[in-house]
């Protein structure tokens, strides 16, 4: 029987298609943080002085760590992506692990720092927290909401490359082959550029 | 293969596989659009029942069948099922799934797998709406816009709603982009962006607001879940919060949101008309930029939903203006499909009729809404059943009536038979006066006063609402009885040919149903366009060669 095939099917190999899907999706995910940095805008401006106060409380030490780390592992996705390109597959695991590594290491900091307020009483229910100004309540609060948030993509972010690193080991992601990967490091960069800005929001502006 | 070599007949869609399993895990697009047809028909109905119901309860004025907080819980079931699980999904997900992908000459989406995804989404969205009606303390009572400071305070299951709208969103979203991802790789060999058919063009604008729009509700709705949860105000005013922020980041994406529900459906208007007058659309080019103009003007309107919330005067008037602007490309559209009718070899077919219904609701919905747009009249109309009444007539008399004249238009495409056309008529005739008995009593209540949402009322407004409450029994007859006619024609209506209506776009030249890979020859393409019945021989010659 004869079968007409068609040239422009939906189940050809398209790689342009997802990265194409996946950069639409990213947009969605920064429209997702932007309404919370509107919200964030919104109140800055009601509670000026009191989200000055409480901003005191942060570590601007830890927070620079953390960026410090979110950035390294930024290059190292890259890196890994450049590696697979040149066919270097063991080095491309390599550089995904070094970046998973740099995402514990954003975890862990990020759970001393929280663990550290949530001690100091500065938490949704806490004593300390239900005597703080409004303004000062509404700071904390949407810093728990908006790195909170961050921290999960952080660990989808993570996940999405160990199956990376997983696929490159079996070999479905390959030399020839590596959008998903492209796609994994594009979504590690846009969790970076959030905490870009989540830094000087909630730790830097005084 | 040649065009000159008998076909031989290939299995059907339906034919390929069987088993549950091979439609709820299908990445077949035309599976997955029937799956969302049927969750959404089921959805319908019960949103129609609690419409039903509560037009029986506002029959006399006092309480009949109910007290007023399974009032409240019900007017707002009815809106959440009816705007999140049937009208946002329901042309997008059904006839964009089903017939995008043929109408560019491919044989699925971009991203199968995706499309999948998105339809699990909705099935556990959906899941978790209904299972707000089993537990604690009932469905939540707030009203579908979950306006702050009540959302946040009320005892109902007000979070688990909102969770569920959050997934809905989600595969929206995912919706939105797998086509715009679709028009942008998979269209046909030669098809270029203006030789696409307009209801390509209308999903794609729609597209564009789902993926913009929807995410700012899902952080909004999501942050009334945290408030509920830690007692925080971020929306509650005595905490601290704001709740106008509430509506302004609500209606940022529930004003674009309409056009994700209307613009769908012009497409399909663009495709019904040009076949039943059996000529070339006039002014292609201008409905096409018209889809794109409205999506990019919707953004900037959501104020007018908040012209008594508390505003600057400059902010209103702005508003007001750019509403009165999406006007302008609305009426470029009807005046274009009427133009097209004109001089034209009319078909007086079943889907040509829901067409005109549409057009007319359409013009009473539009129209009223331009005095909802004007700051002066809008205070006296806002909250009360004439707003009602208005969004009913666009929402359900303009995409829902759409709906239904798709499903009449491919219903020989998607099952393969014809239906009786008597009874469409009759079906069609039903729906139409009831419809308009209903909501046109509606508007005039409001008009004379009546607030909406309410469960009793004075006794002025008794004659009219009785009116109303009749119509809606006329209404419900029809639509029971179109249901009836095209489940009954599904399995027993007579064969249908490739081509009924004489169609030249692309889904006219598959067989009916469609095989798995859609195409069985190379699409044939005209070079003046989509609209070229120039090529409606050759189309037709597609079934000769069968024999």
């Amino acid at each position: 029987m004869g079968h007409y095939k068609i040239p422009n099917s939906g189940h050809n190999r398209d790689d342009e298609a997802k990265k194409l899907g996946m950069w639409l999706f990213l947009f969605t995910e920064i429209l997702l943080f932007g309404g919370l940095f509107f919200v964030y805008a919104i109140y800055r401006f009601k509670y000026f002085d009191e989200f000055k106060i409480i901003a005191e409380h942060m570590s601007i030490t830890l927070g620079a760590i953390n960026t410090v780390v979110l950035i390294a592992s930024s290059l190292t996705v890259a890196m890994s992506i450049t590696a697979m390109k040149k066919g270097k597959d063991n080095v491309a695991v390599l550089l995904i692990f070094i970046t998973i590594l740099f995402a514990m290491t954003f975890m862990v900091n990020k759970y001393f720092e929280w663990s550290d307020h949530i001690h100091h009483g500065l938490f949704m229910g806490a004593d300390a927290f239900n005597n703080l100004a409004k303004g000062e309540g509404m700071f904390l609060f949407l810093y728990y909401f908006m790195t909170g948030l961050h921290g999960l993509h952080i660990i989808v972010g993570a996940i999405l490359l160990g199956i990376v690193a997983y696929k490159i080991m079996n070999g479905s992601v390959n030399q020839d082959k590596l959008v998903f990967h492209e796609n994994a490091g594009l979504y590690w960069h846009l969790v970076d550029l959030i905490w870009i800005y989540l830094f000087p929001l909630f730790y830097l502006l005084h | 293969m040649s065009g000159t070599t008998v076909l031989l007949k290939e299995k059907n869609f339906y034919e390929e596989s069987s088993g549950l399993f091979s439609w709820i895990f299908t990445m077949d697009h035309k599976r997955i659009a029937l799956l969302y047809l049927y969750a959404i028909m089921t959805f319908f109905l019960v949103g129609m029942t609690l419409g039903f119901i509560m037009r029986l309860e506002l029959f006399a004025p006092g309480g009949q069948l109910m007290d007023p907080k399974t009032y409240n819980q019900m007017f707002t079931f009815h809106g959440v099922i009816m705007i999140f699980l049937v009208i946002i999904p329901s042309i997008p997900a059904v006839f964009g799934n089903f017939m995008l992908p043929i109408m560019l000459g491919t044989d699925d989406v971009a991203l199968p797998k995706l499309n999948l995804f998105s339809w699990w989404l909705y099935i556990i969205g959906a899941v978790m709406a209904l299972s707000t009606l089993f537990w604690g303390n009932g469905s939540a009572d707030t009203g579908w816009t979950f306006y702050a400071p009540y959302s946040v305070t009320s005892e109902t299951n007000v979070s688990m709603l909102l969770l569920a709208a959050f997934v809905l969103g989600f595969s929206s979203i995912l919706t939105g982009l797998n086509f715009i991802v679709t028009i942008h790789r998979l269209r046909a060999p030669g098809m270029t962006w203006f030789k696409m058919p307009l209801f390509a063009w209308g999903l794609y604008a729609t597209a564009w607001i789902q993926l913009l729009a929807t995410p700012i509700v899902g952080i909004t709705l999501l942050m009334v879940v945290v408030e509920r949860t830690f007692g925080i105000g971020l929306f509650d005013p005595s905490l601290g919060g704001d709740p106008v922020l509430y509506q302004h980041l609500f209606w940022i994406y529930s004003h674009p949101v309409v056009y994700v529900m209307i613009l769908p459906a012009m497409g399909i208007i663009s495709e019904i008309i040009p076949t039943a007058a059996q000529r070339v659309i006039f002014g292609y080019k201008a409905i096409a930029i018209s889809s794109m103009a409205i999506a990019f003007l919707g953004y900037f309107v959501w104020g007018h939903h908040m012209f008594t919330s508390g505003m600057s005067g400059e902010a209103r008037i702005v508003f007001s203006f750019v509403t009165f602007l999406v006007a302008i490309p609305t009426a470029i559209k009807v005046f274009n499909w009427i133009a097209t009718l004109y001089k034209g070899s009319i078909h007086i077919t079943p889907n040509l009729l829901w067409a005109s219904a549409f057009i007319f609701n359409f013009l009473i919905g539009g129209l009223t809404g331009l005095i909802n747009g004007a700051l002066a009249a809008d205070v006296h109309v806002h909250d009360t059943t004439y707003i009602v009444a208005h969004f009913h007539y666009t929402m359900f008399g303009g995409t829902i009536f759409v709906f239904f004249g798709g499903l009449h238009y491919w219903f020989p495409k998607i099952w393969g038979r014809m239906y009786n056309m008597k009874l469409a008529n009759v079906a069609l005739a039903l729906t139409f006066v009831g419809f308009n008995i209903t909501y046109g009593a509606m508007l005039t209540v409001g008009v004379h006063g009546m607030p909406r949402r309410y469960y009793d009322y004075l006794p002025e407004f008794e004659f009219l609402n009785k009116v109303s409450t009749i119509g809606s029994w006329v209404m419900v007859t029809g639509l029971l009885l179109m249901i009836y006619n095209l489940m009954r024609s599904a399995r027993k209506g007579e064969i249908a040919t490739r081509n009924p209506w004489n169609g030249v776009t692309l889904e006219w030249q598959v067989p009916s149903p469609p095989p798995l890979h859609n195409f069985d020859h190379k699409p044939i393409l005209s070079p003046n366009g989509p609209y070229d019945f120039g090529i409606l021989d050759q189309v037709n010659a597609l079934d000769e060669k069968r024999k």
